[in-house]
């Protein structure tokens, strides 16, 4: 695949560019990034004058739900979601039916990926047998199958003994154990956060604490065994001066979080609108406010959406009963554009760092960079484009987000995998 | 006064004129009780509908009774359990009711926020008789109606609630309803059983119940149910009734003329020592046929008018 | 939408008069006072009931029964207001059944208050006889009502308002026309 991108701005942290350039892409890869290139007669030209264009972006924590859920998504849609939001690449959790805790399940999602996905996947397997937390699952097996990284995300590994086990036995694959930090018997029955919201709408609520506990334990575990520890979708203060805390006693954590928590607080949940139901829960103000400082100054190190579609049937309902999760794909970079890099809270080049060159990294994948000789996945952004979050016009199986109806300016332009273009 | 309202979720949305709108109209209603025909024809024609996800036959009597007195048609739906595992979803179960035209749904359900789900979806006006531990309104206004009756008046009264105010809908009711009316509240229990940043509903905490009671003039006592303890809220019945339960004792450093008031069933000799919930400090059972008027004022009040 | 004053009808004087005919007229009807029952209806019919009742115990030595009925809850047109009519409390301390039953209106005009009054009383036991005084008969029947005893007939357009003032709830006697 040949293209020459002519004139867009080029943010590319990775190789500290920030300027107008052009872009040459070829047999897929890219071959220069410069000014004025000369590319061959021909070739197609994509005209990026006044938008911005970037290594592709990474979203490292979807549910892309195939196997056993496809009524939820498939890799063909989840994958299209993605591409239209913006993502070359994803990385997808293991709660699929089965779980995949071994390699058959792996070998299946890669290979399902390669006939209808068109971005990159990136399997996450399981910590433990069917994510039931008392057995480890067959971590050298799934590593070798291509898993990128291990996590019962949906699920706590509540015994501490095993968790340990499972982090010395993934040392030798180099990828990192990914966190679900919530302690099942602190957040005990719990929909939403416990705070005065929660009060006032007489809905059981479950503490901070319950994240807290959870993240100061796995990093306590990760200091003893010496794993690269990353925390999933983070949402408290509490959790977020742990992990500031152990980074600058040196130990190998890092963490993520959601557009939704850098966004919304739990106030919303007082229309008992379940699209506002998701684990962990809408946070505090407070909570909200550290996250955002964190993501600013790289206590966190990604923006991850914990992209969970359900069918319309799991979420509409009593507020207690409707399953947990929200979409994010197709919502998270127009999102972030519109209330964080507008008002001046995050800069491009920040930004591009949290949402490519950061995940790439910390799951060592190819990609988030625009170096010649890489991959040509690339993301072009126009910063002037207006939208209104329409469900109904989701690539996504899934249509519940709390953010319906929001607008703003800032979007994602054009997608391209392996100079392929795959949105729009 | 009268209401411009579709519907009647919880004591949170209705402002001070309106709850004196209720009381008095439910007072003018509490005559039909006391005639040898207990019948007027005001909402004749009019069909009310009684969903009730969680049992409760008092409550729902309660509700039939006002429809009965003023001749409308009452139909009782008992569903059963939540959407999740009994097949027909909330939703599907209100739609197929509202396909039967009726003037008025009356729910409950052990989820906060259902009666609220199903206002958005009805075109007939809701009443919430309980949601889960959210509000349980018409419970508020008979107990205002019971203290105005026998205080003769609201302002500036100390009202004590005790006990699980966590798990309470009535609780939350009370509080909200209430302080519109210038009441002072007072919630008293345990630490496990006060709910997060509680003082922020505009009440005073306390965990010492003689403390909390010596200057009241109505005492409310809450339902403790048994599953507390499997929860860890506390260790025994025993102890919660020893350090939290009414017993003439403990009155006696209370006002004389203290009222007594309990929304019902009593759990006799845990929150209220038997002779407590007999004695003249009781209002209990005006509780019950100000729980009449109440209803038949608020069924009056959503039923008969145009937006029906 | 004001109203303004188009006639006096009756003065402080005539209003009295009125009453004192009507309550001899009753009194007369009744072959005596006690086994007669007024009940007024609403605000003001309340008021001309006890005042009716003071002059009949005037005249014959013994007060009759007075009581008060409130008919929101049976009139025919709820339901088509935008928002429910406040209820006020029906007082009758006395039994209903047997007795000579006088209801007690300031102003007679459709005839639906009236109904609805009977059905009102009617659910509270059965008088023997329901007879209807009213201080202004005003016209424009819609049901077959008649009234038994009238202080004044008053032929009006259906523009315009008969007002009752009484001195208990508006500092004066009088009865005035006003034009919507």
């Amino acid at each position: 695949m040949n293209v020459l991108i002519k004139g867009g701005r080029v943010v590319d942290p990775a190789g500290g560019i920030d300027a107008v350039q052009d872009v040459w892409i070829a047999d897929g890869r890219i071959h220069k990034v410069g000014r004025g290139l000369k590319a061959p007669a021909g070739i197609e030209t994509v005209d990026a004058a006044g938008k911005v264009v970037c290594p592709g972006f990474i979203d490292m924590h979807v549910h892309l739900r195939e196997p056993g859920f496809e009524y939820k998504e498939t890799i063909a849609s989840g994958t299209r979601a993605a591409a239209a939001g913006g993502f070359t690449a994803v990385a997808c959790m293991a709660n699929t039916f089965p779980v995949n805790d071994n390699r058959a399940v792996t070998d299946y999602i890669l290979a399902r990926a390669k006939v209808e996905g068109v971005v990159r996947v990136y399997p996450i397997g399981a910590v433990t047998r069917n994510l039931e937390g008392t057995q480890l699952a067959e971590l050298a097996e799934l590593a070798e199958a291509g898993c990128v990284a291990f996590s019962d995300d949906g699920r706590c590994v509540m015994n501490a003994e095993l968790y340990r086990r499972a982090m010395e036995y993934a040392l030798p694959f180099g990828v990192p154990v990914i966190s679900h930090a919530e302690d099942c018997e602190l957040a005990h029955g719990g929909a939403m956060h416990e705070g005065f919201v929660s009060t006032e709408l007489g809905l059981a609520g479950q503490p901070a604490a319950a994240e807290d506990v959870m993240v100061a334990r796995d990093i306590i575990l990760a200091e003893l065994t010496g794993a690269h520890l990353h925390v999933a979708h983070i949402s408290t203060a509490g959790a977020v001066r742990l992990v500031r805390d152990a980074k600058a006693r040196g130990v190998r954590v890092t963490a993520e979080v959601t557009p939704h928590h850098l966004l919304l607080t739990d106030e919303v949940v007082r229309s008992y609108d379940s699209n506002c139901k998701m684990a962990p829960p809408l946070r505090s103000k407070r909570d909200v406010e550290a996250c955002l400082e964190a993501l600013v100054d790289g206590t966190i190190d990604c923006v991850a959406t914990d992209h969970a579609p359900h069918a319309l049937s799991e979420k509409e309902g009593e507020f207690a009963e409707a399953a947990n999760g929200i979409v994010g794909l197709e919502t998270a970079v127009p999102l972030l554009l519109d209330r964080l890099v507008r008002p001046g809270v995050l800069d491009l080049p920040t930004l591009v760092s949290r949402l490519s060159t950061g995940p790439a990294r910390l799951l060592n994948l190819p990609g988030g960079s625009l170096a010649p000789g890489a991959a040509a996945d690339i993301t072009i952004l126009d910063l002037e484009r207006t939208w209104t979050v329409d469900p109904a016009a989701f690539r996504s199986r899934g249509r519940s987000t709390p953010f319906a109806g929001f607008t703003g300016a800032g979007a994602p332009w054009m997608t391209l995998v392996g100079g392929l273009k795959v949105a729009p | 006064m009268s209401w411009n309202r579709k519907d009647l979720l919880g004591m949170q949305d209705l402002d001070a004129a309106e709850i004196i709108g209720v009381l008095d109209t439910a007072a003018s209603m509490k005559e039909i009780a006391a005639r040898e025909i207990k019948k007027v024809p005001t909402l004749r024609g009019k069909t009310v509908v009684n969903l009730f996800y969680e049992s409760s036959t008092r409550t729902r009597t309660s509700f039939e009774i006002a429809g009965k007195w003023l001749s409308a048609d009452v139909i009782n739906f008992s569903a059963s359990g939540s959407s999740a595992d009994k097949g027909e979803s909330l939703l599907d179960t209100a739609r197929n009711i509202e396909a039967m035209s009726p003037d008025v749904v009356v729910v409950r359900h052990q989820a906060a926020g259902a009666p609220a789900l199903l206002a958005r979806h009805l075109r007939c006006g809701v009443v919430n008789a309980g949601d889960g531990a959210h509000e349980h309104p018409t419970q508020a206004l008979l107990d205002l109606m019971t203290i105005r009756e026998k205080k003769g008046h609201l302002e500036g009264l100390n009202v004590t609630i005790v006990g699980d105010i966590t798990h309470s809908r009535v609780a939350r009711s009370d509080i909200h309803g209430m302080r519109k009316m210038g009441i002072t509240v007072t919630v008293a229990g345990p630490p496990t059983l006060i709910p997060a940043q509680c003082q922020e509903l505009g009440v005073k905490v306390s965990h010492r119940l003689e403390e909390a009671i010596a200057h009241a003039d109505v005492i409310v006592m809450l339902r403790l149910q048994h599953e507390r303890m499997q929860g860890g809220f506390i260790p025994s019945l025993r102890e919660y009734s020893r350090v939290w339960g009414l017993s003439l004792a403990k009155l006696e450093h209370c006002r004389p003329d203290v009222l007594i008031m309990h929304p019902g069933p009593v759990n006799r000799g845990v929150e209220l020592a038997p002779e407590v919930a007999d004695s003249a400090y009781s209002v209990i059972l005006d509780q019950v046929s100000n729980g009449v008027a109440v209803r038949m004022a608020v069924l009056y009040m959503l039923a008969g008018s145009k937006s029906a | 939408m004001s109203s303004r004053d188009k006639a006096q009808v009756l003065d402080e004087t005539g209003l009295d008069r009125a009453l004192t005919r009507i309550a001899h007229e009753i009194v007369e009807q009744a072959g005596g006072g006690q086994d007669v029952a007024l009940v007024g209806i609403k605000t003001r019919g309340v008021t001309l009931a006890e005042r009716i009742g003071a002059k009949i115990a005037a005249i014959e030595g013994t007060k009759p029964s007075v009581g008060a009925l409130d008919i929101t809850l049976y009139r025919d047109d709820l339901g088509l207001k935008a928002a429910q009519p406040v209820v006020r409390s029906t007082e009758i301390s006395f039994p209903i059944k047997g007795r000579t039953v006088v209801l007690v209106d300031d102003v007679l005009f459709t005839g639906r208050t009236i109904r609805a009054a009977m059905d009102a009383l009617m659910d509270l036991g059965r008088p023997r006889i329901i007879r209807l005084a009213v201080l202004v008969d005003r016209g424009h029947r819609e049901l077959p009502i008649r009234p038994d005893y009238v202080g004044k007939n008053l032929p009006t357009s259906r523009r315009e308002t008969v007002a009752v003032l009484l001195r208990e709830h508006d500092g004066v006697d009088r009865v005035v026309i006003q034009e919507e």
